[in-house]
């Protein structure tokens, strides 16, 4: 996946983003980090085409974006938002089955992969598929947003500040989990957070935004070794023990 | 004579004119919905031609209902006397109410279940179906309610050009300076407004439960 010179403009002329280049490697987990309005949510929405780009060209799986269909494009990308954005009116059972369905697979073929989906997040299916969204936890529900995610199968998962709206215990434990499951899975991770913490704990690599633009991409460790004002900025959000809690 | 005197007297035609009531909400209701629901669903989300076409359908409300009727008379092709007049009229009042709560209520779904099911890949179509109603419906349905007892009630004044339904009982009370007959077209009118009303609560609590 590959942002080439990308700018997204609003009507007014504002500039979200402005000549992105990015390039994310199969199999790895890159963070988008930067603080609110630095563009971190754009970028995501302009590779799954939520958003259209105003310049430049975004490549996915070796094709043009603008040259996929939009809606099958976003079935073979799975997306993560914070608080999960599960359909309260569908059971668990339901919503994790959203792509599957949408793309017609077998009944016996989805009931396993549902049943598959919540094991692998944690959340037995004889207990939670009933369920209603508003009769789980926080973390119940963005496991069951990162099943729904996972459940066709997609190569690649964009996931949007997945753990914000967490309590830091339970983000913790989730994180965890995360990072099992993404070297495990070995999916393609494009993951936004303004928790600098969380970005050296989950990436491979860390592309930090400023006011639209790229400051750069950095390794954890390089990241700790930085010397951009930018990124000492973050550097040191760490190092003062103030976590992200303070700062929202 | 009492007012259910009356009524048991005279069976024959308060069962007609419940019928005709019945018929008038009937028509007009299916009028405003099978207008208003796709009008409002199209209207849903754009903040600009909502404000437009809600404000034209707020002033048809502020017209009195007897000026409604009367206005509609010489309009060719639904007007005259009689009972298509009056479902024009009723359908036009009954709009509104279904119109603003459909948008309001498509309005209402929170918006990161939108974001996430674009996200995910429901077309347009699939959204609406299998997202906004059903979590609108609700809303929505308070819509039908008011819209239902309104038309109840403003369907007694129909009964002025012709219509027919339990107004003619009021009008009829009225020329006799009878209150016993006025009684007995008002009561059984408000008798159906209630019911209706508490049949669609019904639902109403029904859905909203899920």
């Amino acid at each position: 996946m590959e942002c080439r010179g990308v700018t997204y403009r609003l009507p007014s002329g504002t500039a979200l983003v402005s000549d992105l280049n990015l390039t994310v490697a199969r199999g790895e987990t890159l963070i988008l980090l930067g603080r609110s309005g630095s563009g971190k949510t754009t970028t995501l929405k302009l590779i799954n085409r939520l958003l259209e780009p105003s310049e430049g060209k975004i490549i996915v799986s070796g094709r043009p974006a603008s040259a996929w269909d939009p809606i099958q494009l976003r079935r073979g990308i799975g997306y993560v938002i914070q608080d999960a954005g599960l359909f309260p009116h569908w059971s668990v059972e339901k919503n994790v089955a959203l792509v599957p369905r949408l793309e017609h697979w077998a009944e016996e073929r989805i009931e396993a992969r549902v049943k598959e989906m919540l094991e692998l997040v944690g959340l037995p299916a004889g207990e939670f598929a009933s369920r209603h969204p508003s009769e789980l936890s926080g973390g119940q529900r963005q496991r069951v947003g990162v099943a729904r995610a996972l459940a066709s199968d997609p190569p690649i998962l964009l996931m949007d500040e997945p753990f914000g709206a967490l309590d830091a215990v339970t983000r913790a434990e989730l994180q965890r989990e995360f990072r099992a499951l993404a070297s495990r899975l070995g999916k393609t991770i494009v993951f936004v957070t303004h928790d600098v913490r969380e970005a050296i704990f989950l990436g491979t690599r860390i592309a930090l935004l400023a006011q639209g633009r790229l400051v750069g991409v950095y390794s954890p460790k390089e990241f700790l070794r930085a010397t951009e004002p930018e990124v000492r900025a973050f550097a040191e959000s760490l190092h003062s023990g103030r976590g992200d809690e303070e700062a929202r | 004579m009492n007012w259910y005197d009356f009524l048991l007297r005279n069976r024959g035609e308060v069962v007609g004119r419940i019928t005709e009531h019945v018929e008038l909400v009937s028509a007009a209701m299916a009028i405003a919905l099978v207008v208003g629901l796709p009008l409002g669903v199209a209207l849903a989300r754009r903040r600009a031609l909502q404000r437009w076409v809600l404000g034209a359908a707020n002033v048809v409300q502020t017209i009195p209902s007897l000026a409604l009727f009367g206005f509609l008379i010489p309009v060719p092709w639904i007007g005259g006397v009689g009972a298509s007049t009056a479902i024009v009229a009723l359908a036009l009042y009954a709009l509104l109410p279904i119109l603003r709560n459909t948008c309001t209520g498509i309005d209402g779904v929170d918006a990161a279940i939108i974001e996430s099911a674009r996200g995910m890949g429901m077309t347009p179509r699939q959204m609406l179906w299998q997202v906004e109603l059903p979590l609108a419906a609700p809303v929505l349905l308070a819509g039908i309610r008011v819209a239902t007892a309104m038309s109840i009630g403003i369907t007694t004044i129909a009964a002025a050009i012709g219509a027919g339904g339990l107004g003619v009982f009021i009008f009829r009370g009225v020329a006799m300076v009878n209150n016993q007959v006025i009684l007995a077209g008002a009561i059984p009118a408000a008798l159906l407004a209630v019911l209706a009303d508490s049949a669609l609560g019904l639902v109403q609590r029904r859905l909203a439960a899920r």
